[in-house]
């Protein structure tokens, strides 16, 4: 096995509705899915956030799709309309879960975007 | 098999006025029916087109139409390609009569309207009523003057609108993803019970209504996820067939990329439960969607499936939360992270005297800022930054401690740290957004037709 950041395999977006943060994380490679289902589980993803206080993280899976969705709830310092802070919309927040470390097999191939269309 | 093409101009009321253009060119060379569709409606933005409203009656639409229309009427016009956009925010009748008034000073021929209206139901409940509606929050209960309230409106009243043969159709608040689905349900006169379809076309919005979310905006990460020719990136074209299929894809020659990756991020973006998405007119399912390319560029989006719609609709209520206040001043060059927390210091101590109770959140950027939750940390001082660029900003409906906070950063100019550099202040009115649940009696749709008879 090695280590990677997340984000040498997946890809994430993030989106927000009040103080409720959405994160989306797709597998570049769907043959992933499992490897990430098993290491990015909402306990996870809550100690990423853990500063935040998330009052609740819920984690749906969507095998079809190679992807996950992350619902936090009450981590946008009120969100949009109510935080001070810089990013009301959290819209740089996928990229704090794209840094977490993540166990993959050894030979494992870099998994390049690469030309379009190649990727599935 | 006959396909609907419909294109995406717009993401949001800032989006670019040039993007509709290759769109339209692409739709004009499709057969059969064509839609141009423009999302301009943040939460806040109805709320603030409200209050332009109250200060004048021809007021109160997006200023977005002024600079995203003229680019592309002339050929929408002369290309059948129809036009449905919620532009019309808190005065669509207006938004309206300026459509025509752009048309004719453009030498146009003068394009049919129609208007969408009865979203807003400001007066048709009160703040204690709204208050009993809200849903993840308790903000009403405590808020003052409410500003608007305005529910999600369905596709329904679009199709009815483009059945009446409109060429333009102005809604004030629908939901996003109706300004797709109608034109479906007015082409393929698809049954109000038909919820797979109406999952269908409710997923293509959804798509779309993010403009190049879809096709490669929000989403470059170089080395990572490369986007050819960001800067001129395409918008969205969806092809939906009558049985509900869609596909994504953009216009040639234009830059972006449409993928398994791009389409799949949008799908989920601003997704809840996967299983139920709330829409007016269905619940959408997402567990069942299959992503395939299938060519250059083009992705097809099919097993929505939907269930009956739920029995109320959202709205949004906005109500006046006062004064952001924001200043900054930066640090550079050796010892710049010492010194820039020394300033905090002073600012804190200063207002700790004078304005006990503002509650001042301190930023250090480009050290600990967007990231984390360390504002309150004191301990920035310690990284080795050599260019640190401090915001203080904090919330008041009371001016003068706003003022007072701004006074304050502003003075670390000469009473200050060594070498602060570059204040800037500014003071934004502040509005906030709460949901709620209405029950649909509220909800009385009108579509109104105006301009040449057809």
């Amino acid at each position: 096995m090695r280590t990677v950041r997340l984000q040498e395999i997946a890809n994430a977006r993030t989106g927000d509705k009040g103080n409720r943060l959405n994160l989306v994380l797709v597998c570049r490679n769907p043959a992933d899915f499992p490897t990430v289902a098993a290491q990015v589980t909402a306990e996870r993803v809550a100690q990423v956030f853990a500063a935040r206080k998330p009052a609740r993280v819920v984690r749906y899976d969507l095998p079809k799709l190679a992807a996950f969705n992350f619902v936090l709830d009450d981590v946008l310092e009120g969100g949009v309309n109510a935080s001070i802070g810089l990013d009301g919309h959290g819209k740089s927040l996928s990229f704090l879960v794209l840094d977490i470390p993540i166990e993959i097999a050894a030979d494992a191939p870099r998994f390049t975007r690469g030309t379009q269309n190649q990727s599935v | 098999m006959t396909k609907v093409f419909i294109g995406a101009a717009a993401g949001f009321a800032g989006d670019r006025s040039d993007a509709g253009g290759p769109v339209v060119n692409a739709l004009a060379t499709q057969p059969g029916q064509r839609f141009l569709m423009f999302e301009t409606l943040a939460e806040r933005t109805l709320a603030l087109c409200q209050l332009e409203r109250r200060q004048n009656p021809q007021h109160g639409f997006s200023p977005a139409l002024e600079r995203m229309l003229p680019p592309v009427l002339g050929h929408c016009l002369t290309s059948g390609i129809r036009i449905v956009g919620n532009f019309g925010a808190a005065n669509p009748a207006a938004a309206a009569h300026r459509i025509v008034q752009i048309a004719h000073s453009l030498g146009l021929r003068a394009p049919r309207l129609a208007t969408i209206e009865g979203d807003d139901i400001a007066a048709k409940l009160s703040a204690a009523d709204f208050a009993a509606r809200e849903i993840g929050g308790t903000s009403l209960a405590r808020s003052r003057d409410i500003i608007s309230a305005n529910l999600y409106l369905g596709a329904q009243p679009i199709a009815q609108a483009l059945d009446q043969g409109a060429d333009i159709v102005v809604t004030g608040r629908v939901a996003d993803s109706a300004l797709a689905l109608g034109p479906l349900l007015h082409a393929y006169r698809w049954h109000a019970d038909d919820w797979n379809r109406l999952a269908a076309g409710t997923l293509a919005g959804h798509l779309l209504e993010c403009g190049a979310q879809v096709t490669g905006g929000y989403f470059a990460d170089p080395g990572y996820k490369d986007v050819p020719d960001l800067a001129e990136v395409g918008y969205p074209i969806a092809e939906v067939d009558e049985t509900g299929e869609i596909v994504i894809t953009k216009p040639q020659g234009t830059g972006g990329v449409v993928d398994r990756l791009t389409v799949v991020e949008q799908l989920l973006y601003e997704i809840h439960d996967p299983s139920a998405y709330l829409a007016p007119d269905v619940v959408l399912d997402l567990t069942d969607v299959e992503v395939t390319e299938i060519g250059k560029d083009r992705v097809r989006v099919s097993g929505a499936r939907g269930r009956p719609a739920p029995e109320t609709l959202k709205a949004t209520v906005c109500f006046d939360s006062g004064l952001l206040g924001e200043a900054e001043i930066s640090y550079a060059g050796p010892n710049a992270s010492a010194r820039a927390q020394l300033a905090a210091e002073v600012v804190r101590a200063r207002l700790r005297k004078r304005v006990p109770h503002l509650n001042v959140r301190i930023d250090a950027i480009g050290v600990l800022s967007v990231l984390g939750a360390g504002h309150n940390r004191s301990d920035f001082g310690v990284a080795q930054a050599n260019d640190v660029r401090l915001r203080f900003a904090a919330q008041s409906a009371d001016a003068a401690q706003i003022e007072m906070l701004l006074d304050e950063v502003e003075a670390l100019y000469c009473a200050g740290p060594a070498g602060g550099a570059g204040f800037r202040r500014r003071i934004t009115p502040r509005l906030a957004s709460a949901s709620c649940l209405i029950e649909r009696h509220y909800a009385e749709p009108r579509v109104t037709m105006l301009g040449a008879s057809a």
